[in-house]
């Protein structure tokens, strides 16, 4: 009996392996992701052909990654997941573990996006500007990715309502890349006689824009023309160990919501 | 094979499962019936772990269903409405089924995706395929794995005669292979001619479990349908 059984165990990561190329498979016929990378190819390519000095046109690309990469991933992985809940239920029947399955959606959709980023921004960058500086811009905006598509799958296994969590998914997209930084300002504006310095680099790292877009600056030895909060890090930290500090935050980023949703999703009934 | 014991549910308020207990093993087909909302799918869900019981153990070969999700790969299941993925082709839908079961060791049974004559579909995608159509491929995947439990939700409703009555000539055959089948229906016909034995569900109770026998010899009944309508009126005068 026991033997048999063991015969039949099949590593949990194969079984994730094989749902995650189901996925990829699956949104590569969506021709969305396709658009998504040629969006990204055109804006590179435009600006790093409209700046003389590359690393301008690394700036400006950096803005538009910032702006466009979190909600693409977010709202693509949000309704990705909700339209995938007939594959999920067929996998349920099937003797997969839930943590596999879910697991196996998560790499499925984050390597397609991942993959749409890397060639899209990648390419360009190999050929205007293959130094650190692009290669910190592709980890960057790999890990933004990741820790947007962790966000969305937390926002889908909360609620059951498709335009509750899409709702949800771009409710956080707009506080994180929009009104959280305003919000900083504001409260750096209103205490401005307070020795706030420690307290703003903390808040930094609650929100993975901002850890991205610091950890761009410090790399680019702009940090102190660009904004108060890099300034403050490089003042801090030193470039070296204020990368290392963001990417620690942004793996918490990535890690931390994607193990909420395997644990909601574990109890949820189908 | 399957043992329930106090198996508890609750959707927000409504108590859809309310203390669920019976044991069913190999050999035995039996129908789940009770009105429309008596908790025979959440039931059904609940023994495949897609839903998760508030409380209560369900066992399958006397082992209690977890985490470990390998006792599914002695069940086969078709659901109620099945849904699949839209941009799949039906040929790839076999062939991902058979991939992710491989190496479970179990032998690969085609004899309904042969008899519904479904290889001509092979190119089809799900999505453009009738809601029948859709029902026999659910049909042929469950027995595609010759599973030794079958678990059918209104597994005929939808299917042309001549479909139903190829799906219920096949459920004949598995029952000589003393597989053990759960179905629920509401065509009674069909349970009269298929089943062993009658689990009556009514607001998350079992009111009965009986063989068909002994239900139909209890009432004097020779069709299934009249023996349920006999016990519930007898129920309904005592209670």
């Amino acid at each position: 009996m026991s033997a048999a059984v063991r015969t039949e165990h099949r590593p949990g990561i194969f079984q994730m392996l094989k749902i995650a190329r189901y996925v990829v498979s699956d949104i590569l016929r969506n021709r969305f992701i396709l658009a998504y990378l040629l969006f990204l190819l055109v804006i590179s390519m435009s600006f790093f052909n409209l700046e003389s000095d590359p690393v301008k046109g690394m700036m400006s690309l950096l803005n538009i990654v910032l702006i466009v990469l979190p909600l693409v991933s977010i709202v693509f992985a949000t309704i990705h997941l909700y339209n995938s809940y007939e594959f999920i239920e067929l996998m349920l029947a099937q003797p997969l573990r839930r943590i596999d399955i879910i697991l196996g959606e998560y790499f499925g959709v984050a390597i397609s996006l991942c993959a749409a980023f890397c060639t899209g921004v990648g390419l360009p960058i190999l050929l205007y500007d293959s130094s650190i500086h692009g290669a910190t811009l592709l980890i960057s905006g790999i890990l933004l990715t990741l820790a947007f598509v962790s966000l969305a799958f937390l926002a889908t296994v909360l609620s059951r309502d498709k335009s509750k969590g899409i709702g949800t998914a771009l409710l956080l997209w707009f506080f994180s890349t929009i009104l959280y930084d305003g919000i900083i300002l504001m409260g750096m504006f209103a205490f401005s006689d307070y020795p706030l310095e420690k307290a703003v680099m903390f808040l930094a790292f609650l929100n993975p824009v901002d850890l991205t877009r610091i950890a761009m600056l410090l790399q680019l030895d702009t940090a102190a023309l660009m904004g108060y909060t890099g300034a403050l890090f490089q003042h801090f930290f030193g470039s070296a160990l204020g990368v290392s500090l963001s990417f620690l935050a942004m793996l918490l980023w990535i890690f931390i919501p994607l193990w909420l949703a395997v644990l909601i999703f574990r109890k949820k009934d189908i | 094979m399957i043992q329930l014991d106090q198996v508890n549910k609750t959707f927000g308020k409504q108590q859809v499962l309310n203390g669920i207990g019976f044991e069913c093993s190999s050999a035995q087909a039996v129908a789940i019936v009770g009105p429309n909302g008596s908790g025979k799918t959440t039931l059904i869900k609940s023994i495949l772990g897609m839903v998760v019981p508030d409380s209560g153990t369900i066992r399958f070969q006397g082992i209690s269903i977890g985490m470990d999700a390998r006792y599914r790969n002695r069940i086969g299941y078709m659901p109620q409405i099945g849904r699949y993925p839209d941009h799949m082709k039906v040929g790839d839908l076999f062939a991902m089924m058979q991939d992710l079961r491989k190496g479970s060791g179990s032998a690969i049974d085609d004899e309904l995706i042969e008899a519904f004559r479904l290889p001509g579909l092979y190119h089809k995608n799900m999505r453009t395929l009738s809601g029948g159509t859709r029902q026999k491929v659910s049909a042929a995947l469950a027995f595609l794995f010759s599973p030794p439990v079958l678990i059918l939700d209104e597994p005929t409703a939808g299917l042309d005669p001549l479909s139903a009555e190829i799906l219920k000539d096949k459920i004949r055959i598995e029952k000589q292979r003393n597989r053990l089948f759960l179905i629920t229906s509401h065509i009674m016909s069909d349970l009269d001619e298929l089943a062993t034995d009658v689990i009556y569900l009514s607001e998350g109770r079992v009111l009965f479990y009986k063989t068909l026998e002994s239900l139909k010899a209890e009432t004097g009944e020779r069709r299934l349908g009249r023996a349920i309508a006999h016990v519930m009126e007898q129920l309904l005068s005592n209670g």
